[in-house]
Formats: C-alpha cells, structure tokens, sequence
C-alpha cells in the first residue's frame, strides 16, 4: 500500500491551468470531485502518463518515480488501469478478446477471469462482439479489462456518467467486490456526489485546476468549514450498521452510534455497515424531543459549530458521538430557539430523504 | 505464347512483388508517422510523397536514369558495392517504382491510421502496451483491409509502369523487358496478334484486380488517384 505524491502543473489548449500539489493516502478510494472544467479529467490523464505536464511536475507512487525532471516511466509500464468515461473498447476484438487483451499483457499475478466475470456479471457476455452492448455492458467489460491487467492502482474517469440506474448500480457493485477482494487503490472521478458518497473514503475537491479541499469523506461532508457544506445539496455522509429489518413495515433500522435510525428497506445482513446521506436541507431541530409526530428519525446531538450563510439562512454542524451531521435552517429559527453551541438537540431527519438517498450500498 | 512473353511475364511480377514488399516495409512507418502529425513539414512530405501520382513517369526517369549513371555518387557507390552497373539493371527499375508507386501505398495506409483514435491507443497503452505492441494488436488488425487494398493498388500500378521502365532500364529481355514495354516492342514490330493477347491480358488483370478491391467495400479513397 502506497500513498501518491503529486506535483503537477498542466496547461490545456483554453489557458486553462491544473496546478496540483498534494499527498493521496494509501490504499483508499479516492475521490476527486468538482464541476465540469475543474480539471478532474486532466489529472488523471497526467497520473496515466497520458498527458504531458509542464517541467517541474513530479509523480511518486509508493515510492517509485513516475515522473520527475530526470525520468519519465511511460504509460504502459507505470501498471495504471483507467476506465474511461467512454469504455473505449477494442472493436475488433470481443468481449472476451477485450479481456484477453489486458490478462495477456498484466504484470502482476493474474486475476482469474473467471472472478472478474463474476464480479462483474460479464459470463453472458463473453463471446459478444463489443457493438453489441448496451452502454452499462461496455463500461463493465472497460471495468473489468483495467482490473485484468493487474494494476497498483485504478483510475476511473466518470465511469458511471453515462449510464442509467440499474446499469450503474451492477457497475458500482463490480467496483466493490473488486476493491474488497483485492485491496485496490482508486481514484475515481466524479462531479456526482451521490456516486461519491458510495464508494469514496476520501475525497479532493478540486475547483478551476486547484485543490479545493482533501480530506476523509465522512469528515469532510460533515464540517462547516469547507465548500462542500455550503453547496446547494450538501449533505452529510454516515456510517452505520443495520441492527433490524422490520418485513411488516417494509423499513430497516440502522444503528448510528447507540441511536436508532430507520429507513426504506435495504438488502443486507445484520451488522452490516451501510452509507447514510443526510442532506443537510431535510434535517430541523428541536428544543424538546418531539412527541407525537410523523417523523420517525429523532436523535439527540449536540450543537457543536454554526454558520450564517445568508441573511435568513444557517448551518448548524450537529454532532452525535463521533459522526455529525449537518442542518440548515433559518436564521429565524435559530434566533427564536436562542441556539448557541454546546446546547443538547433533537434532530428530526426525514426519512424520505435518506431512502432516496442512501441507496444499498455499504 | 513464346518464351520473350514469358520471360516478360515473369519479370514483371517479380518487379512488382518485390517493388511492394519494399514498399510495405517502408510505407507503413512513413504513413503511420504522416497520419499522427500536422503540420508544414508534414504537408511539404506528403507533397514529395504525392508528386509521382501527377508527374509525367519521363520526368522521374530522367532524373533517375542521370542519378544512376556511372560516374555519378550513386551510380558510383553501387558498382563499389555490388560490382555491376546499376543504370538499365532489375535493381534500377526496383527503386524505380517504389519511387514511382509510393503515394499508391502511403495514401491509403495514411488515411486508414489517421481513422484510428488516439483514445484506443491510449487505452491499450494503460494495458500495459508498448507503442509497437499497440500498432501490431490495435493498428494492424483495424487497418488489414487497408493493407490490402495498399499492397493491391501497388503491386498493380508497377505491372502498368512504363515511362519510368522505359527511361532508367531500356528494354533488355530477362533484365528490363517488363510486359508494358514487351508490348510496344510486339506493336512497334507489327505482331499484333500477340500485342493483342498482352493488352487484352493486362485489361483483364487490371479489371479484375479493381473489382476486387471495390468488393473488398472499405472506403474507395484509396483509389481516388
């Protein structure tokens, strides 16, 4: 396990400029997030080897060189897989001569096809010639030849972009299977936070080719001191453990830190850890603990920072054990229930919000 | 068919099997490398790589046929390395034609890499493969009918040579007597029976040589010369 250090400075054609300087932690799925021109794209094609950057740039991965001013490792020797936002498959070749290709040419030992076919439900696919898939098959079969080639490390460049949901779901689910087996190292490029918060530990925020911000995503999502809480939809990312599913009323109850927390129906076992996204607009808050109400999701937090960010509205940072969360409410609000930090609240969540949110994901 | 025919016959398949085996070897790099630039280098070699297609072949065999006189650098070097005179031999009309059938075999093998995306390339080069190993297992395989219709195109223009034959290699029987010039040997001695039977054989060759390559149904840029 090894961690990236990046030093890069890389001109595009429109005086556009990335100009990274940072340490990615060791094998963890990384992140990189921000809008569309950000420069997410053009730093992985630098971390491939694809794109040239300016003199300066230096690369370390787990301590190799990639790049420096004295030496250049070229793409196909630096053991990156990259997963395209267009799977880029080999047309003269089917799928299992796309596969072929990358298990023929890897490096480390070899994963057994059969595996990755598994993960990635591409048995059926096998013998197809590559026009023939639909768009959610291409992308599991690029999925699948990056792994095959064995790489120290994955890049993924919006994988997900072009797909439907169930199509993105099996996607998602083939890049757990692969990252719990194999211990993989991810950098996976979005500007969906919702794709974020289901697969990443850690997340770089990037916003016109600088680093915004980098940190743990579950930390990060839940702190006020950072562009992601002041986005529109910004919400919080926890982690909890199903405790209970409940068949008569078609919810599951999670265990997040001692306090109970009910959602839709999710698949999984007992004690598994699942993802929660608390959206920050869907959270309110309560002197008393509320009787009688249809809100099932109560819990009691301490009020730990806010933040005006506008003339009516606030952010509250609101924190349970260790995880927080966040709330955004009105000023007025907050002025008449005199909130100040340190004070014990209820937080009512909507369950709606994190059923449609959260997903079944881990 | 007497033996001067068949003499000429096998000549001129040699000349040309040989001229686009040549041809090959060296036009595949020199396209692959026009295919992945721009620019006015690139444009003033892809001129000298296009002129013989609108230069009189007599213009080229002039030069050919002073460059390759003895007494000459080259003509000189030749003799020093192989001991034989190189004006009026099989080797001079060799380079002859692949001088004179290089756009056939560039412009089509150009134009079918310049098809293929960069992306396909770099997607296999974070397989893990190098830049040869990409142009034999991604290139070569996606441009095979290309290959095709470049060698076709090259091995048919030299059989139809005969400025450039005429100029640099006279017409010896068994040396430089290719079938073109066989030809006008045969009409220039009124035999027309047999300048029939070479004429209409090449008609034939050339025909079917043509609707061959149009059956093969890639793009016909190949042939727009």
């Amino acid at each position: 396990m090894s961690a990236i250090d990046l030093k890069l400075q890389c001109y595009g054609s429109d005086g556009f400029c990335l100009d990274v300087d940072c340490q990615l932690p060791a094998g963890s799925t990384t992140a990189i997030y921000g809008a569309s021109g950000s420069g997410k794209t053009t730093l992985l094609e630098c971390l491939a080897g694809l794109r040239a950057a300016e003199p300066g740039s230096t690369i370390q991965f787990g301590g190799q060189s990639w790049l420096s001013d004295n030496d250049l490792v070229p793409t196909w020797q630096r053991r990156v897989g990259f997963v395209f936002q267009d799977a880029r498959l080999f047309p003269h070749l089917d799928v299992r001569g796309n596969l072929r290709f990358a298990s023929q040419r890897a490096q480390n030992d070899a994963l057994p096809l059969d595996t990755v076919c598994q993960w990635l439900s591409l048995h059926d696919l096998l013998e197809r010639p590559c026009d023939q898939l639909s768009a959610g098959q291409k992308q599991r079969v690029a999925i699948g030849r990056a792994l095959l080639s064995g790489p120290d490390l994955l890049l993924l460049d919006e994988p997900l972009a072009n797909l439907d949901g169930a199509a993105r779901n099996k996607c998602l689910q083939g890049l757990r299977s692969a990252r719990e087996a194999l211990q993989l190292p991810m950098l996976y490029v979005s500007h969906d936070i919702h794709e974020v918060s289901q697969l990443a530990d850690h997340i770089l925020v990037l916003d016109q080719g600088k680093v915004r911000e980098q940190g743990p995503l579950l930390e990060l999502t839940s702190r006020l001191d950072n562009s992601l809480a002041h986005q529109e939809h910004a919400a919080a990312i926890a982690s909890a453990t199903i405790a209970r599913h409940d068949d008569h009323y078609g919810l599951t109850e999670l265990q997040l830190e001692q306090q109970s927390l009910w959602v839709n129906q999710l698949a999984g076992e007992i004690g598994d850890k699942r993802r929660i996204r608390i959206p920050a607009r869907d959270v309110s808050v309560c002197r008393e603990k509320p009787e009688a109400t249809s809100i099932l999701n109560i819990l009691q937090v301490k009020l730990t920072e806010m933040e005006e960010t506008s003339d009516a509205r606030m952010l509250l940072r609101l924190t349970l054990d260790q995880q927080s969360m966040l709330a955004r409410i009105t000023r007025k609000s907050a002025t008449e229930l005199k909130l100040q930090p340190g004070d014990i609240l209820y937080a009512q969540i909507k369950s709606a919000a994190l059923l449609s949110d959260a997903g079944d994901q881990p | 068919m007497n033996d001067p025919i068949q003499t000429a016959i096998w000549l001129t398949v040699a000349l040309a099997a040989t001229t686009t085996i040549i041809l090959l070897l060296l036009g595949t790099p020199l396209a692959w490398w026009l295919s992945r630039r721009t620019g006015s280098t690139t444009a003033a070699i892809e001129a000298v790589v296009a002129l013989p297609l609108i230069l009189p072949p007599t213009v080229l065999g002039f030069y050919l046929l002073i460059m390759f006189a003895p007494g000459t650098a080259v003509g000189e070097l030749w003799q020093q390395l192989t001991g034989t005179q190189l004006a009026f031999s099989f080797s001079a009309l060799v380079i002859g034609s692949v001088l004179y059938s290089l756009p056939f075999v560039v412009q089509p093998l150009q134009q079918a890499f310049r098809r293929i995306p960069s992306d396909l390339l770099d997607a296999a080069a974070t397989l893990g493969a190098t830049p040869f190993d990409q142009f034999r297992s991604i290139v070569l395989p996606l441009t095979r009918r290309s290959f095709l219709i470049a060698a076709s195109l090259g091995f048919a223009h030299t059989v139809g040579e005969f400025g450039v034959v005429l100029m640099i290699g006279g017409n010896i029987p068994g040396e430089t007597q290719v079938l073109s010039i066989a030809l006008y040997d045969t009409v220039e001695s009124l035999r027309f029976a047999e300048a029939h039977q070479l004429a209409g054989g090449l008609v034939v060759f050339s025909l079917l040589t043509l609707f061959l390559l149009y059956r093969s149904d890639e793009n016909r840029w190949g042939l727009r010369s």
